[in-house]
């Protein structure tokens, strides 16, 4: 008993002694309510030295005192670290206060604002949303302008309106999506892309060739799918504005919350406004519309990546308004075809010549989707994906005295699964789409109204040998109420000759339904007649295009002179087996006919990207297209498309400083070649135009001042060289007559521009 | 009865003998230090017949698995691991192997986290 004595006194001994020499105290946690709670896990030790301790549960520590130290540091992930001078042992209790949000180190990693994949097998680019400020985009359709992925056209003199292009196709060709979710489709498709404003979006993926079979058949020449900002990381608070020097202005609004730990939501909320009338070119036509929108979208986000669930809500409402044609039209008075309903007038209308020529077109939106995504938590590599969206689209609109009102009310959803086969090499996605579309469709006065459904089930398999080559078939067989039952084979392969070298394969088959006026509604402002070539089809008596596209890629890292870069050279064809041949070549009217012998558009593209100087990239391409159409006229190169393009992006960034402040300097060149006019030589001389429309090039600039991380300022110029085509609008002096004509539009209307904005955010 | 109860005890020991997990997780600890580690290893692992998921955490070095117990078991994994020139816990790499990594992989002066160079 007598050793336990001794040996327990020996051990605490020189605890008793020690615990003399002790710093003991408690931490408090400044930023709590109640502030006498202690602060649990808090690290308190010794400047310079391997004596450290961390504080218990109740916030109460104890650490040995040793003279050769003075500084007492206490530290907590989220606090601001305080040094304490303690020169004897003492009891202390000390408060740490929460640190600052906005004084947090943020590591960041160098991304490049566009991204092009290297192991997967599509051609994909990403387009991020440091890319989208360098212009500042207002809308979907304008935020391809640094990227020569895509081209932006203009369709019509009238609206103004960009059109998109890939490999030499316009955007019916291509599937939209919004965040997997087909999106500008049917009746939405000439305006679509400009009611997404640019805020909203956080990336936009581009797949060049035959997409994925998941989201449909639809797709011929590529996809681009566009991911919008999420409430839970998306700013608190985000405001932009903007006001061009054309009197428009446009403001935006993001509201983002964290409800609770799983729940956020979002209000997104959009403005633009034009009220100036322009008519630079003096022809008496708006260059511009006079435009309306508002835009609000609520968006719901639930989160539980415990339990393996993600969710999200959308409900979005558009009501856009446009006004164009002459420059003193008041729609109120001046519409003529509402005189001739008044009036009770059958047949043709007779006119006295004094009438003003006006359109407008008014569009009002309605879109909610679900989305509802389960990972298995004890399988990654197995989730099951529902999405479902419904949308109801009306647009009425008249341009001069053609009518054409469309209502589209949509619904679509998908079902998908996803898994491996044996491992994670080989991964495989399953499932069923259902989609209805209803049209209710007003032309002139012909009524087109119809209800298409469709079904559809498939299977896309995934191969990755974590090394070369990386392979995605998929296949999908669909039943269609007017294109009938079909099978879609689509295949991509990536194969990694050698390092940062990628070599790309794809081919696959689409089909589709053309919504021909929707499509082309440039030719209601026209006095063409319109000319079906009746075969008895099922879809405005026509039949279903059919297409197959088949493209090679290469693509290859390099890094000279220290610095990165990349350089990719592309080929695409797309073959048709069917098209609706859109055909302009007779002024007096336009055609559409099922295609009667060959149509192919092909694309080369060469692209190199390189850092050139610390800071300063630049990104160029060339691109050549030839997309050429047997034509009842005979086999004709596409009208008002640039066979040659070349295309330049500049930017410089100066560092970034510690609260964020930073220079950015963007500049864009697009140089167009030649392009065919379609024929006018039958009318008078004075409406005729030349064979081929005059090589020109564009210019786009942009300087952004970042101040802090809160703030922004940004100017910037677009149409810098000031060119702009002569005669938008034909026949301008009789737009009741016979040879008025706003469709044969091959440059910009709008001349040299200059724009302001700033972004602000929380 | 007997009859009744000897057959259940037979499909149960049947069972108990089968109830080798389909869908295995495991985790252990892979020495490495960055993104061309990870991707080594998981190469490595997923080369395993049975193995159907793996995934390298690069800083805390832990190699997530999910395996068919039918198929495999977490010695040949590691054997495969090491066969590529990491270490883990139990299996060391033969020198061969360790210096057939790049050379910027070469954990076993400096274990840290990597990725940020990469």
């Amino acid at each position: 008993m007598n050793t336990y004595i001794k040996l327990l006194i020996a051990v605490l001994l020189p605890f008793a002694a020690l615990s003399q020499d002790k710093v003991e105290g408690m931490v408090v946690d400044g930023g709590a309510i109640n502030t006498t709670l202690g602060l649990p896990g808090a690290n308190v030790y010794w400047m310079n030295s391997q004596i450290g301790v961390v504080t218990d549960f109740d916030g109460n520590f104890s650490i040995p005192y040793d003279a050769q130290y003075h500084k007492l540091i206490i530290s907590y992930v989220g606090f601001e670290s305080d040094t304490l001078t303690v020169d004897q042992p003492r009891k202390i209790k000390h408060t740490l206060n929460p640190s600052n949000a906005l004084n947090e180190v943020v590591v960041n990693q160098k991304r490049d604002a566009v991204q092009k994949a290297y192991f997967s097998s599509q051609n994909v680019v990403t387009i991020n949303s440091a890319e989208l400020l360098k212009a500042a985009c207002c809308n979907l359709s304008e935020s391809f302008e640094t990227n020569p992925a895509i081209d932006v056209n203009f369709s019509d003199a009238l609206t103004g309106t960009k059109q998109i292009q890939m490999l030499g196709l316009t955007s019916p060709y291509l599937l939209i999506t919004q965040e997997n979710i087909p999106m500008v489709r049917g009746a939405s498709q000439a305006y679509g892309l400009t009611f997404t404003p640019g805020t909203w979006v956080e990336s936009i993926q581009i797949t060049k060739g035959a997409g994925s079979v998941v989201n449909g058949y639809e797709s011929i020449s590529g996809q681009i799918n566009t991911e919008l900002v999420k409430p839970l990381t998306d700013n608190a608070v985000f405001v932009n504005g903007y006001a061009n020097q054309n009197g428009r202005y446009e403001l935006n609004t993001h509201l983002n919350k964290k409800l609770t730990e799983k729940w956020s939501t979002g209000l997104y909320i959009h403005g633009n406004k034009r009220t100036q009338k322009e008519d630079n070119n003096g022809d008496g036509f708006l260059d511009a519309p006079l435009a309306n929108q508002i835009n609000v979208m609520n968006r719901w986000q639930y989160q539980d990546p415990e339990n393996g669930w993600v969710s999200f809500l959308n409900v979005r409402f558009l009501n856009d308004e446009k006004q164009v044609g002459q420059l003193n039209f008041n729609p109120d008075t001046d519409r003529v075809d509402q005189k001739f309903t008044a009036a009770n007038q059958l047949g043709a209308p007779v006119l006295n010549g004094t009438e003003i020529w006006g359109s407008e077109i008014n569009t009002r939106r309605f879109d909610t989707s679900l989305k509802l995504g389960y990972v298995f938590p004890e399988l990654p590599f197995q989730s099951v994906g529902f999405q479902t969206s419904y949308s109801l689209h009306k647009q009425d609109s008249y341009f001069g005295l053609n009518t054409y009102d469309i209502t589209h009310e949509s619904i679509y959803t998908n079902l998908l699964f996803n898994s491996i086969i044996g491992d994670t090499k080989n991964k495989f996605k399953t499932g069923v789409t259902f989609a209805y579309d209803g049209y209710d469709e007003m032309v002139l006065t012909d009524d087109y109204s119809r209800v298409d459904t469709s079904i559809g089930a498939f299977f896309e398999f995934n191969y990755d040998n974590l090394d070369n080559v990386n392979l995605t078939a998929g296949l999908r067989v669909d039943n269609h109420n007017r294109l009938g039952t079909f099978v879609t084979p689509r295949l991509h392969v990536r194969y990694t000759p050698w390092e940062k070298g990628s070599l790309r394969g794809s081919f696959g088959r689409g089909k589709r339904a053309a919504n021909i006026f929707a499509e082309n509604q440039q030719l209601f402002a026209s006095s063409r007649t319109i000319n079906i070539t009746n075969a008895g089809g099922d879809i405005y008596g026509l039949d279903p295009e059919d297409a197959w596209n088949y493209g090679v890629s290469f693509l290859q890292g390099f890094t000279f002179l220290d610095r990165p870069g990349n350089v990719s050279v592309d080929f695409y064809k797309t073959d048709f087996k069917n098209q609706i041949v859109v055909d302009w070549e007779n002024p007096r009217e336009i055609s559409f006919y099922n295609l009667d012998g060959k149509s192919s558009a092909s694309s080369f593209q060469v692209e190199v990207n390189h850092e050139i100087l610390p800071k300063l990239e630049l990104r160029t391409a060339y691109k050549y297209y030839d997309v050429n159409t047997d034509y009842t006229a005979g086999n004709l190169q596409k009208p008002l498309q640039a066979q040659h393009r070349y295309f330049a992006n500049l930017g410089y960034t100066t560092e970034v400083k510690e609260n964020g402040a930073q220079w950015r300097f963007d500049y864009t060149v697009h140089a167009l070649g030649k392009q065919r006019l379609p024929d006018t030589s039958s009318n008078e001389e004075a409406y005729q135009l030349g064979a081929y429309a005059d090589p020109y090039s564009l210019m786009n600039g942009q300087i952004t001042r970042v101040f802090s991380n809160t703030f922004e300022l940004y100017i910037g110029g677009e149409n810098l060289t000031n060119h702009t085509q002569d005669n938008p609008v034909l026949g301008a002096d009789n737009p009741f007559g016979s040879n008025f004509d706003t469709s044969i539009v091959y440059a910009p209307i709008m001349g040299r521009m200059f724009y302001a904005g700033f972004r602000f955010k929380l | 009865m007997k009859k009744i109860i000897l057959t259940a005890v037979v499909v149960l020991m049947a069972t108990i003998s089968y109830a080798q997990d389909k869908n295995k997780k495991m985790t252990f600890d892979v020495n490495g230090k960055c993104g061309m580690c990870k991707e080594r290893i998981e190469k490595a692992a997923l080369g395993v017949k049975g193995v159907k998921f793996a995934t390298w955490d690069i800083p805390s070095h832990q190699l997530s698995v999910i395996m068919d117990e039918n198929k495999t078991d977490a010695m040949k994994i590691k054997t495969a691991i090491v066969a590529v020139g990491h270490d883990t816990k139990e299996l060391k790499a033969t020198d061969e192997a360790y210096n057939s990594v790049h050379p910027c992989c070469l954990y076993r002066e400096d274990n840290s986290d990597d990725s940020g160079h990469h």
